[in-house]
């Protein structure tokens, strides 16, 4: 069964869509997503990581050992996390600072190891670049839109990115007499929103 | 910070399971068993306090006299999945008992990321050799506790009827954050 590249992609984003089909890598998705901007940012910066790593294991996949490879990987894996990491203490320093631990906890993240074990060592380099473009917009779109939830309801803003002078995005969506329930945007409210999202998905797929 | 203060801080109010957000993986992986959920909790403790306590070595008589902070993330990725290999031959051939219990879930530990973000949080905290000690064991301690409590709960869970889209994992992480809620009441301790 050939399949294209664009097909590749778009699994990522619906079919296989990370957090919420395979339910992997969930530390980012709950400890982040505070606000849409952390969730964007984090989905980012595993993008980054998953395209680079993918590309560099279908590149060797014929090189490493089958006895060693899972060792090979996280090498790999490792080596992009730390270039992401100072990349983004160079530029974009404030939002380093917000995602904090979570930047360097990319190398164990499930999903970044599951696809280039279960597809960059079997794919060519072109299809793993899609593959891992497909999973990593995918991540990026279920962070930010759990973002926007958590940060809709329980700060009552909507933030898309913070330049050192301004900040783009919504203030007071609800206007400025609702009262933000707090409750979403710290720890159990993480897991109940994700709960009912995954709920959500659930019954959209099951049409 | 006092000891008492790490300790019960590590275990309640900051629990890496429900507080930090770390090693979610296998807390939803693995609790749905009582069985798997104390044998992943034993092998945590375990592999985290040393974990801990050796990167601490390697961080502060390695990597900063080499100015080679910046490779810290490899660094302890290598020296975790080493460890835990380690562990593992160690435990088959000295206490066969503890290994058959802990079983697979050794091996698994290499990327759970409870062990690792401990690790760098450690190092984040600037926490001294015995603090750091106390803290790992605080985390290892509450990541168990978290989970069994957890397992616990999911074990009747199965016997409840549960809407169709909310089963299995949806409902899991709802019952989670209400988990998450109780340990929250622990805040007003330290």
């Amino acid at each position: 069964m050939a399949k294209t590249f664009t097909q590749e992609f778009t699994k990522g984003l619906w079919e296989e869509i990370a957090p919420f089909r395979l339910v992997l890598g969930l530390c980012p998705v709950l400890g982040v997503t505070t606000t849409v901007e952390n969730g964007i940012g984090m989905g980012l910066a595993t993008t980054f990581v998953l395209v680079f790593s993918n590309l560099l294991v279908a590149s060797l996949r014929n090189i490493i050992p089958s006895k060693v490879r899972i060792a090979c990987y996280i090498i790999i894996i490792a080596t992009f996390v730390v270039v992401i990491e100072l990349l983004m203490q160079a530029f974009t320093y404030p939002l380093f600072l917000k995602l904090g631990v979570f930047i360097p906890l990319i190398v164990v993240n499930c999903i970044v190891l599951g696809r280039a074990e279960a597809f960059a060592s079997k794919n060519s380099i072109s299809f793993s670049i899609a593959d891992g473009l497909g999973i990593g917009i995918g991540f990026t779109l279920s962070l930010a839109a759990l973002g926007a939830v958590r940060e809709l309801i329980g700060a009552n803003n909507l933030t898309l990115w913070t330049t050192p002078t301004s900040v783009i995005g919504l203030q007071e969506v609800f206007g400025a007499n609702f009262e933000p329930f707090a409750f979403m945007v710290q720890a159990p409210g993480a897991f109940v929103c994700l709960g009912l999202m995954l709920c959500g998905m659930n019954l959209l797929g099951s049409k | 910070m006092g000891y008492m203060e790490i300790l019960i801080g590590g275990i309640f109010v900051n629990n890496i399971l429900l507080a930090q957000f770390l090693g979610n993986c296998p807390f939803l992986g693995t609790s749905k068993k009582m069985e798997t959920a104390v044998g992943m909790a034993m092998a945590v403790v375990f592999v985290l306090v040393l974990a801990g306590v050796i990167t601490w070595v390697l961080y502060a008589f390695f990597l900063v006299p080499y100015k080679l902070v910046y490779m810290r993330t490899i660094a302890f990725i290598l020296v975790i999945a080493s460890l835990v290999q380690f562990v593992e031959m160690f435990l088959k051939k000295s206490i066969p008992a503890l290994y058959a219990g802990l079983g697979i879930f050794l091996p698994l530990i290499t990327t759970n990321c409870a062990v690792f973000g401990a690790c760098i949080l450690n190092i984040d905290k600037e926490l001294n050799f015995m603090k750091t000690l106390v803290q790992s064991t605080a985390y290892a301690v509450g990541f168990g506790l978290a989970l069994i409590l957890f397992a616990g709960v999911r074990e009747r869970i199965i016997l409840a009827r549960v809407p169709k889209p909310l089963q299995d994992t949806s409902i899991g992480l709802v019952t989670a954050g209400i988990l998450s809620l109780t340990f929250y009441a622990f805040k007003g301790m330290i």
